[in-house]
Formats: C-alpha cells, structure tokens, sequence
C-alpha cells in the first residue's frame, strides 16, 4: 500500500505563488519504506516533510497520506496521528520535565484511556532503549538520548510514518549513531515507513531509497548505491559524494580497476582486491 | 598569540550535590599560527577548555595563558582580551538579534572600540561582511531572520570577526550545513587564517574536516588532554581513538582494514593524499589490470580544482 503519494504537487511561501519551495514533486512511497531526502539548504527538503503532515498543504496538486487528501482540513487531526514529526533541535520538541510525561503528551491529546497510555509509554520507551530513563529529566540527558524521546513521543501515538527532519544535525557522532540505530529498528522490524531528510551521506546509504531534491523538484530517485554512482549529476546539485566514494572515483578516474565502494569497508575491499591482482 | 594551559582544572556548581568536575588540569600548548582541532566526546570539557580561552569561564585553578594575558590573574583585562580572541559558539545563527545586519554585526565594535566613530563602524562592519563572502549593499539592511541558514551563520561570524581578533575560536562550526556550505565555509576559515587572524581554534566532531584542515590537534577525554599531534600523528592511532569512543577519518577507517591485510598506506589521512598513496602502490604494482580510463581522468578535473586549492590553503597554514 502507498503511505504517501505527491501529485504535481508546488508550494509556495508567498501569496502570490511566486519561488515555490516545492515544484511539481510527483512520486510515491511505499509502506513500509525507509527514504532518504538529500539536498542543499534551500532545495526543498524540509516543505516536503511538512507536507507530508499537514503542517503545509499544497498551493497546487495533491498530498495523500495513507490515502488521505492533506488538503481536506477535516482529516488533518487523522493525518497527523498517521505521520509524526521528528525536528532538528531536541531542546524544541521537549514538552515536559519528566521523560515518562514528555511521551505521553501525544496520546493524552488523541485523547486515549489513561491505562493505554501506560502501555503506550512502555511501548514507545522499549523502542528507542530508553525505559531507564522513564523517571528522568529530559535536561539532564545528552543529545541523542533527547532525540531518542522525541522519537518516543511520535512513536506513542503509533504512526504508520516517521518523518525526522535532519534530526540527526545536532547530534555528536555517538548521539548520531543511536538514533540511526533506533530508526532502522523501527523500519526492520516493525515496518514504520521513515522519511530521513539529511545531510550526511552516509545516513543515506543505510535507506532502501534516496531522493535528491534541487529547486524545489526531486531531480533524482532510487538507491543510495546507485545515486552515488551518478557522481557527474550529483555534482549539478551541488552535493558532494560520501569521502569513500570520492576516493574509489580518483582510483577509478586514474585508471586503477577498482570496483563500487561508498564505505571505508567496501573501499578497503576494493583496493584490496585490485591490489593483489597482479 | 600563545595559548598556554597547565594543569588547568574547573568543577560545575562547586560545592553542591551537583558539582561536577568538567576539566582535570589540562596541559596544552597552541602555537600562535596554528589551524588548531579540538577533539572529544560530549562531556570530554573540550568546550569548557574552550571557554577559558577569552574568560567566559574565569579560571579557578592552574594556569593559564594567552598571549602575555594572564587568565588566572583576576587584575587580567577581560575586555581587552575579549576583542583579541573571537568566540563563535555552537549554531551562532540562534544569536542574531537586531533589526538589520548592519546593526548585528556592528554591535561588538560598540562595546570593544569605543575609539571608533559612525564612519569607522560602518566601514569596519562592511569589511566584515564581505569577509564572510557575503554583498555589503544588498544585506546590511535586510533582517537577520529573513536569511537563509548559510547566510544567517556568515552574518554571525562576521559579527565576531569584526573586531579583528588574533585568535579566533569556532564551536563546531560547520555543524547542520550541508556539505558544500561546510566547505565554503572552511574556505572561509582558510581566506582569514594567516592575515590579521593569526591563530584558529576550532572544535568539531568531524575527523575528516580535522584531517583536511587542522595543522595540529588535540584529544580530549574525561576533563584531560590525551593526545596531541598533527592529524597524521593523531589519526595513526586509530586504536587509542576508537577506544576513546570516537571516531577517525574515512581514510583512516580504510587504511586500518588494509593494515590488516597486509597493505600499508602511509598517507595524511586527506582523501585526495589517500588517493594518490593508494595509486602510488598500484603503480608500482605495474598497474595490475589497468582500464582505458585516462580520458576519464580528462574529463573530471573541474571536480578536483577545488580540492587542490584547498590542499593548497592547507599547506599555507603549515608554513608559518
């Protein structure tokens, strides 16, 4: 089943049209998905996640969300309960001063019998690792265990989407890497469909799917491996390739017959294999 | 000016149930002319180190020098001070706060040079901007707000840097870019770096940038400086990094696992001096399995141009 589909769809930040942040996207996105969204500042990524859930809706063409118009103002309530939001700065998404609280603001605003928020709290906590952490003060704790409860709090209300706007930004490489962790979990093993907006290359690597966003239209859409092997039209967008990739062109620019790598790991692997051919 | 720290110590909330103890006596030495990295964990108190550098945080213990400013003197001359060593923080676009560019950028200069007239500001405040790349007469009076993240973080900085100062002090500044706004922005760094800007400092979590830019480093870890070096020096000791919790360089990671192979490639842990060392040994290999890729190499200079001039940036810094 298709949990978000764009038809044709522009948006623009002005009244009279003009600069559409998003151009003409039209594209699909399976159930069950995990998505990468590249792109420079300003090429659209963020509209396009705030589209998704009803924060914008389209000047011209169609949203849908699990089948939903986001344009019918009626269905924005169930629009958002389908598709949460995960935003950069964790210090902005903390609503309370106790974890446990923090996480349950969602359902206690769907409205949700108080013993299924307990449960939905137990839930969401185990999922992101941090049921230790129940009775603790959001302050206290570090970047990413801020953003792992903030995943938690979209989690509670069970979404079908996650959308996390470079949520990883902020984050210090051991912050970055839990949350990814978390992400890809939740993917896996309980098929959220996950929307990833980000800068790093090698956050995209690990989707199933990228999309590269340019002036507002999706310029470029499929695997990460093979996105990164369009080097010459990646550079037309002004994106850079992950530092192993870059590297594996040189040698391959160069003449030396290495095969695809885009990880240290798969580099090595490739140089290895050259190496020791002769 | 000369950075000089020894056995410099600093405990949170002294005295309290909240006391914490962020620095353990630092020993550091930065070199004036230095491209200089700072690397740790979140809580390794690289950024409280950071903050002793223009007395943000007043030094209570140990020693501290910057220049012929005595930190742990309390007679010290903070104000002077604070105009000779810059202090960009973590996202310094959350920052901005007046009506116009102009007037953010300039309001430094009205607390730091009193000596200088309407006239002297605006021209001071100009230089600034189009320091940081940015058009003087078609920004200064625009909102802060109304830019974009690339624009707001160079109108930020060019508050910072127009006071001239000697040594300059960035927090993780390329964090939340995308990567060609990092590499401007290390560009940036590089055009300053050398002239009236004799020393940078800058702390990132990011080896690669560490390696590509910084001509020396050190590694923080629990409150202690525990490894100096240039970043080849610092980036050969992998293991002593991963064991720390942090991480190396792509290239560092790759020639780890090519060391275990076997294969030793001596390189600075840049990707293009990667590169070359790797071709090197497959040259002397005699080319095993060479493809017809020379026109190939032709066609893709424009994407290395930069790179060179990069390096080339780099190699500047470590003449001096």
């Amino acid at each position: 089943m298709e949990a978000v589909r764009f038809e044709n769809t522009k948006f623009s930040y002005r009244d009279d049209g003009k600069d559409p942040a998003v151009n003409g996207v039209s594209l699909a996105i399976e159930e069950g998905e995990f998505v990468a969204v590249l792109g420079r500042n300003g090429s659209g990524k963020s509209t396009l996640a705030k589209l998704v859930n009803a924060l914008l809706v389209p000047s011209s063409g169609k949203v849908f969300v699990c089948g939903m118009d986001t344009s019918d103002e009626k269905l924005a309530f169930e629009i958002r309960k389908s598709a949460g939001m995960v935003f950069q700065n964790p210090d902005n998404q903390t609503v309370a001063s106790i974890v446990e609280d923090d996480v349950a603001f969602g359902p206690e605003n769907i409205g949700l019998p108080r013993e299924e928020i307990g449960r939905r709290i137990e839930f969401a906590l185990d999922a992101v690792g941090m049921q230790a952490f129940r009775h603790s003060a959001p302050a206290r704790l570090s970047g990413g265990q801020k953003q792992r409860i903030a995943i938690a709090g979209v989690l509670a209300i069970l979404p079908k989407i996650m959308i996390l706007d470079e949520s990883t930004a902020m984050l210090d490489p051991k912050g970055r890497r839990e949350v990814m962790e978390v992400i890809k979990k939740l993917n896996r093993e309980r098929g959220m469909t996950v929307i990833l907006i980000t800068h790093f290359m090698d956050e995209a690597l690990q989707a199933d799917r990228a999309i590269v966003m340019h002036r507002g239209e999706a310029v470029m859409d499929g695997a990460p491996e093979e996105i990164f092997a369009r080097s010459d039209e990646l550079e037309m967008y002004n994106l850079t390739l992950p530092r192993a990739a870059y590297v594996c062109k040189k040698l391959q620019d160069a003449g030396m017959p290495v095969k695809n790598a885009f990880t240290a790991e798969e580099l090595a692997e490739a140089i290895c294999a050259s190496l020791q051919r002769g | 000016m000369r950075i000089v720290a020894k056995g410099l110590t600093y405990t949170y909330n002294p005295k309290s149930p909240f006391a914490s103890q962020a620095l353990k006596g630092v020993d550091l030495t930065i070199e004036e002319g230095e491209f200089f990295g700072i690397i740790g964990h979140t809580g390794s108190g690289k950024s409280t180190f950071v903050q002793h550098l223009n007395a943000l945080i007043k030094c209570t213990g140990g020693y501290l020098k910057v220049g012929y400013y005595d930190l742990a003197d309390k007679k010290c001359d903070f104000l002077e001070l604070r105009s000779k060593v810059g202090m960009v923080f973590q996202y310094p676009e959350y920052q901005l706060f007046a009506e116009t560019v102009a007037k953010d950028v300039e309001f430094g200069l009205k607390n730091f040079r009193k000596d200088m007239d309407e006239k002297q500001r605006a021209q001071a405040v100009r230089e600034a901007l189009e320091t940081v790349g940015l058009d003087y007469a078609r920004i200064k009076d625009e909102s802060p707000f109304e830019l974009s993240g690339g624009q707001k973080r160079r109108v930020a900085i060019a508050g910072v840097i127009v006071t001239k100062p000697e040594v300059l002090i960035l927090d993780e500044p390329a964090a939340g870019l995308d990567p060609l706004g990092k590499k401007e922005l290390m560009e940036l760094l590089h055009s300053i770096h050398g002239g009236w800007c004799k020393t940078i400092v800058i702390v990132s979590h990011d080896m690669d940038e560490i390696a590509e830019n910084c001509t020396h480093a050190a590694v923080f870890s629990e409150g202690k400086v525990v490894l100096t070096g240039t970043p080849p020096e610092i980036f050969a000791q992998s293991e002593t990094l991963f064991s720390l919790g942090l991480d190396v360089p792509t290239t560092a990671r790759c020639a780890l696992l090519l060391r275990e192979r076997g294969i030793e490639i001596d390189t600075d842990f840049t990707c293009d001096d990667f590169a070359e060392k790797v071709l090197a040994q497959w040259r002397a290999a005699g080319m095993p399995g060479k493809t017809g890729a020379g026109q190939v190499a032709e066609r893709t200079t424009s994407g290395t141009e930069s790179d060179i001039n990069r390096e080339q940036a780099g190699g500047d810094g470590d003449a001096e």
